[in-house]
C-alpha cells in the first residue's frame, strides 16, 4: 500500500517547474448499514483513494487526480496538470499573478467518543431492527427503514514550498424514515428528513434519539393520514432548526457563494440576485438576522482547520443586524473581486477540484424562547422537518414543503396540519424575520448532499440554527 | 483496463472456497475535463480513475466492499485484504432472505470506438468560438469503462468514449441559450452550427422580458425540459416502491388515476448508451414498458424485489430506476409547435424539480434559461423566470395536448460519481393549463 509518505517522495521526485505546485492525497472510508422492513439490506463498504496535483504557472493552471498511486502514476499526472495550465494560460479567467496560494501547516481532528470501528456489527444492526420493530404499529405503515452510514476522511496537503498539513473527518448518521398510507394518501415522517449531525463517532447515533425515536415518528405518521391538508393563505411561519437549516443553506448559503455571483455556476447550479456592489449597502433582512461563517465551531459537520488550499479556518460575520457584510468566497475568489472572503475553497472527493463552498453557515441565536414566539402569532403554523425543496438559479424565488405542522391560533398550537409548504423570494422573505429562538432553542445540525459544480459534487456543510418565526408568509397545503 | 479488471478477478475467484460466491463488479474512466466561464478556463483537469467491488456470498449470506484501484501489483494485495474482512463479517450477519444473483454464464464483450480529440485543440476550438462572448459549462471527454466477473466464470466489459459540451450562452442576468453537443464522433462543423444558432438566439434574448402573473397557462415544454419533469416521476417505476406503497405513482397503481393514452414510457436499454449488465450479474432485457397507454404495466423489478415479492426480475439495477429512459413519439411535429402552442409560455429548460405533494405525484420547479412568451404562435418575449406547480397526472393526463413526433437523444452530462452513462429518448409536450404559482 503507497503511503502518504511515498506519495509525496513520487511527487518531489518529479516537482514541476511552476509557480506554484500541490499534492493533496484524500482516503475516504465509508460503510452503510441499512435495515427495510426488519430485513439487513446488503452491507456495503468502501474505500475511496486517491491524490490531485495542481500547478499554477506562466499565467495559467491546471491540475490532474489519479488513483494510480505508483511513481508512474504520478509522473503521468504532473504532466497532464502542466499541460492544462498551458491550456488555462491561452484563455485565462483568473489573473494568477494576483493569486497569493496559502502556505499552512498544522492538522485537525473530530472529535471522537466512540469510533465506529469498536463497535460490533451486531449492535450497528441490532439498533436499525430495533428501529424497524419500534415503527411496526399499523397495517398502514407501508414502508420501515433505518440505516447507519458511517464516513472517515484522511486528507493531507502539501506544497512544493515545504509546508504540508493533515485532516481527519469522522462521522456516523442515523436516519430513520417511515411512510404511512391510506386511500391514496402517502405521508412520511423521519428523523430529519436531509438533515444530519455534526462530526463524531457512534455517539451520534444514541444522541439522535434512535433507536427509540421509531415508534415516535411511526405513531406522528400515523395521525398524519388523518390529519386535514395545511390551509392556504399569508399568514406567520414558525420554523424549526431543521427546517432552518435548509432555509438558510438555500436562500442565504448559495446567493451570498462568490463563484456564482462571478458567474462560474450559471450553466449549473446556478447564478446569484446578490451582485458585488451589495456587500457592505444591502440590507438582507430584518435586524434580527445574524450569519456567520465558522469553521471553528466545535465538531459542527463542516469544522476544519484548513481548508482544501490550506487556508486557515476563522469565524467571520457574514450578516450583521441585517446587513450583508461577507460572501463565501475562498482565496481564489478573492483575488477575482473585491469582496472580502472566508476560507471555503473545498473538495468533494479526490479526484474534484476545490471551489467555493457553504461551510458552516450559522445563525444566531436571538432572545425568545419557544414559548414566547408561538404566544405572538394570532395567526400561523408550525412547522417541522423538510420534506421538499426548491429555488430558482437566483436563489430568489423558493419553496418548501415539510413532514408535519400544527396550526397557531391566538397565540396557542391547535390543531394537527399535514404537508404544509411554504414559498417566497429571499430578498424579501429575510426582511419578515420577527422573532428569533434564543440559545435554548438551538440545534446544531448539518447536510451530506450540497449538490453544485462541474463536474459535480456533493458535499457535507453545517447549519446551527434557532427557531424562527416570519410574519406573511405564503403558506399551503397538499394537492387533495 | 480490462485486463487488470480480469487479473484482479482471477486473482479473488482463486482465493474463494468451493463454498464462496464472489462478484467482482468495475468502474473507471480517463476523462479531461474543462470548467470556462466568459469563454475563458476557470479550472481544466484530468481524471483517472478506477474502482472495483467485490461482493463474497456464503451461506445464503452476502457483504460487499469497494476500493480504488493503484494500478499495480499492491490491487492484488487489497483484494486478498478485502476477501479477509469480508469472510469475517460474514460470520456476524443474519441470512440475506432476498439475495439472488445470476447463476447462468452469461459473458460480453461490449467496447465502442470514437473519434475524439486531445484537450488542447477541443479548448481552441469550443473557447474560440465563444471569443467575446459570456460562454459558460463544462467540456468532458474521455472513455468510461464498467465490468463484472463472477466465479462462475462470467465476464462482462462494457467500454464508450464518448464527449459532453453543456454549455450556455447568457445574454445578460438570467438570461441565456443553454445547449448540449455531446456524442462520440466529435464534428467542429456540427459544433460550429449550434453556436451560431444560439448567437442568433440571443438576439431575442435581448428583448424587453415578460413576467407573467401566477395563474394557467398553455405550455410547450422541449424535450429537455420533460427529462427533467420525468426524471422524478422514474422514481416510481421500481416494484419496491410499488409494493410498499412508496411510488408517486401510486394514485395510478391504485386505480384513481391515469396518464393520458398516448403516454408510453419504458427503460430501453437497447438503445441506450449505457452497459447490458447489472450489479448482479444478470443481462437486461432490451426493452421494459412501464407506462403503457397512460396506464402502469411492467415495473422495473430488480432481482432483490423478485426474491423478496417473488416474482420475475427484468434485470433492473437495485434502484429500479430507468437509466435509457424512453417515451414514445406523439405527432404533433415540430415546426407545429408555436402555431399550436399559440399563445403561451414555451418552457426550453427547467431547474431545481422535486415533489411538493409525493402521493398526488405533483411536481414543482422552476423555468430557466431562455424560455419564451409566445403570442399568436410568434415568440414575443423572453420570460422572467417562474415558479411551476403541478400534478403529472394533469400534465401528462388530463391536460396533455399532444407529444412531438421528433424526439431528442439526450446524454446525461451528471457527473457527480464520476460521468454519467445514462441517456432519454424523450419527445416536447404540449400542455393546456399548466400552473404557475410564483
Amino acid at each position: 500500500m503507497t503511503t502518504w509518505s511515498e506519495l509525496k517522495n513520487h511527487f518531489n521526485a518529479c516537482l514541476p517547474m511552476a509557480d506554484y505546485a500541490s499534492l493533496r492525497f484524500t482516503t475516504d472510508d465509508m460503510e452503510w448499514l441499512s435495515v427495510r422492513n426488519d430485513v439487513l439490506e446488503p452491507p456495503c463498504s468502501v474505500t475511496e483513494k486517491g491524490f490531485m496535483v495542481t500547478v499554477i504557472n506562466g499565467g495559467g493552471s491546471g491540475y490532474a487526480a489519479s488513483s494510480d498511486l505508483s511513481a508512474t502514476g504520478m509522473k503521468k499526472a504532473v504532466q497532464k496538470a502542466l499541460e492544462w495550465a498551458e491550456i488555462s494560460k491561452k484563455f485565462p479567467l483568473v489573473d494568477w499573478s494576483k493569486v497569493k496560494m496559502p502556505e499552512s501547516q498544522g492538522g485537525y481532528a473530530s472529535a471522537v467518543e466512540r469510533p465506529w470501528r469498536d463497535v460490533p456489527v451486531e449492535e450497528k444492526v441490532g439498533i436499525l431492527k430495533k428501529a424497524n420493530e419500534l415503527m411496526k404499529i399499523s397495517d398502514s405503515i407501508g414502508d420501515r427503514v433505518g440505516w447507519l452510514q458511517q464516513s472517515r476522511r484522511e486528507a493531507w496537503h502539501y506544497t512544493a514550498g515545504g509546508n504540508e498539513f493533515f485532516q481527519v473527518f469522522e462521522h456516523v448518521f442515523p436516519y430513520l424514515e417511515v411512510h404511512a398510507n391510506k386511500n391514496g394518501e402517502m405521508l412520511r415522517r423521519s428523523n430529519g428528513g436531509n438533515i444530519a449531525p455534526g462530526q463524531g463517532g457512534f455517539e451520534s447515533v444514541a444522541r439522535s434519539g434512535c433507536p427509540e425515536i421509531a415508534r415516535t415518528l411511526a405513531e406522528e405518521a400515523l395521525e398524519l393520514l388523518d390529519a386535514p391538508n395545511c390551509p392556504t393563505g399569508t399568514m406567520d411561519i414558525l420554523i424549526d432548526p431543521s427546517q432552518m437549516a435548509l432555509q438558510v443553506h438555500e436562500s442565504i448559503g448559495h446567493p451570498i457563494e462568490v463563484d456564482r455571483i462571478l458567474g462560474d455556476e450559471r450553466n449549473y447550479a446556478g447564478t446569484s440576485f446578490v451582485k458585488p456592489e451589495m456587500f457592505g449597502t444591502y440590507q438582507y433582512g430584518s435586524n434580527l438576522l445574524n450569519i456567520v461563517f465558522d469553521p471553528t465551531a466545535n465538531n459542527e459537520r463542516a469544522s476544519y482547520a484548513f481548508d482544501d488550499e490550506g487556508r486557515p479556518g476563522k469565524r467571520e460575520y457574514l450578516i450583521r443586524d441585517g446587513l450583508l457584510e461577507r460572501g463565501l468566497g475562498g482565496t481564489i475568489s478573492e483575488a477575482r473581486c473585491p469582496i472580502p472572503g472566508v476560507a471555503n475553497s473545498r473538495t468533494s472527493r479526490w479526484m474534484r477540484p476545490p471551489i467555493d463552498r457553504i461551510g458552516n453557515l450559522n445563525m444566531e441565536p436571538g432572545t425568545s424562547s419557544l414559548e414566547e414566539m408561538i404566544g405572538s402569532v394570532e395567526k400561523g403554523v408550525m412547522v417541522k422537518t423538510n420534506i421538499s425543496w426548491s429555488i430558482d438559479d437566483s436563489r430568489n424565488k423558493f419553496q418548501f414543503g415539510c413532514e408535519w405542522g400544527r396550526l397557531i391560533e391566538n397565540g396557542k398550537l391547535t390543531t394537527l396540519v399535514k404537508k404544509p409548504g411554504y414559498r417566497g423570494i429571499s430578498a424579501t422573505f429575510w426582511r419578515n424575520l420577527k422573532m428569533v429562538g434564543g440559545k435554548s432553542t438551538l440545534a446544531r445540525n448539518g447536510l451530506n448532499s450540497c449538490g453544485k459544480g462541474e463536474p459535480n459534487q456533493c458535499i457535507w456543510v453545517g447549519h446551527t440554527t434557532p427557531w424562527a418565526l416570519f410574519k406573511d408568509v405564503e403558506v399551503f397545503g397538499g394537492d387533495k | 483496463m480490462k485486463n487488470h479488471f480480469y487479473q484482479l478477478a482471477d486473482h479473488a475467484i482463486s482465493l474463494a472456497a468451493k463454498d464462496e460466491v464472489c462478484l467482482l463488479g468495475f468502474g473507471g474512466e480517463t476523462s479531461d475535463f474543462c470548467r470556462f466561464n466568459n469563454g475563458l478556463v476557470r479550472q481544466g483537469g484530468t481524471v483517472n480513475e478506477c474502482g472495483i467491488s467485490l461482493t463474497l456470498i456464503k451461506d445464503n449470506r452476502q457483504a460487499t466492499c469497494a476500493m480504488n484501484l493503484a494500478n499495480g501489483e499492491s490491487d492484488k494485495k487489497s483484494i486478498s485484504d478485502s476477501f479477509d474482512v469480508l469472510r469475517n463479517r460474514l460470520h456476524h450477519l443474519p441470512e440475506d432472505p432476498h439475495l439472488l444473483y445470476s447463476a447462468e454464464v452469461h459473458s460480453t464483450d461490449e467496447i465502442h470506438r470514437a473519434k475524439l480529440i486531445e484537450a488542447a485543440p477541443a479548448m481552441d476550438q469550443v473557447l474560440s468560438s465563444g471569443k467575446g462572448l459570456q460562454m459558460v459549462g463544462i467540456y468532458a471527454s474521455g472513455t468510461v469503462a464498467r465490468g463484472f466477473a463472477n466465479s462462475l466464470g462470467q465476464r462482462n466489459w462494457f467500454e464508450r468514449p464518448s464527449f459532453n459540451l453543456d454549455w450556455s450562452l447568457y445574454h445578460s442576468s438570467d438570461k441565456a441559450i443553454k445547449l448540449s453537443y455531446a456524442g462520440y464522433d466529435w464534428d467542429n462543423a456540427a459544433f460550429m452550427a449550434k453556436m451560431d444558432e444560439a448567437k442568433n438566439g440571443l438576439a431575442v434574448l435581448a428583448r424587453p422580458a415578460k413576467t407573467v402573473q401566477p395563474g394557467k397557462y398553455r405550455a410547450y415544454l422541449t424535450p429537455t425540459a420533460l427529462s427533467d419533469v420525468l426524471s422524478w416521476v422514474c422514481y416510481g417505476a421500481g416494484l419496491k416502491s410499488w409494493k410498499t406503497k412508496t411510488t408517486p405513482l401510486m394514485r395510478m397503481l391504485d386505480g384513481q388515476e391515469k396518464m393520458h393514452e398516448s403516454v408510453c414510457l419504458s427503460e430501453d436499454v437497447g438503445n441506450g448508451a449505457g452497459p447490458r449488465f447489472q450489479e448482479q450479474g444478470f443481462i437486461k432485457p432490451s426493452k421494459v414498458t412501464f407506462v403503457e397507454n397512460g396506464k402502469l404495466k411492467d415495473a422495473l423489478v430488480s432481482p432483490r424485489s423478485a426474491r423478496e415479492f417473488r416474482v420475475p426480475h427484468n434485470g433492473a439495477s437495485p434502484n429500479e430506476v430507468p437509466e435509457s429512459l424512453d417515451m414514445a413519439a406523439g405527432t404533433l411535429e415540430k415546426k407545429d409547435v408555436l402555431s399550436k402552442l399559440g399563445t403561451g409560455v414555451y418552457i426550453s429548460n427547467t431547474w431545481y424539480l422535486n415533489f411538493s405533494d409525493p402521493a398526488a405525484c405533483k411536481l414543482t420547479g422552476m423555468t430557466r434559461y431562455a424560455s419564451w412568451w409566445v403570442e399568436d404562435g410568434e415568440i414575443v418575449a423572453p420570460l422572467n423566470v417562474m415558479r411551476f406547480d403541478e400534478s403529472i397526472y394533469r400534465m401528462l393526463g388530463s391536460n396533455l395536448l399532444g407529444l412531438t413526433k421528433e424526439r431528442d437523444f439526450i446524454l446525461d452530462p451528471s457527473t457527480y460519481m464520476g460521468r454519467s452513462t445514462s441517456s432519454t429518448r424523450l419527445p416536447g409536450v404540449l400542455v393546456e393549463d399548466f400552473t404557475f404559482t410564483l
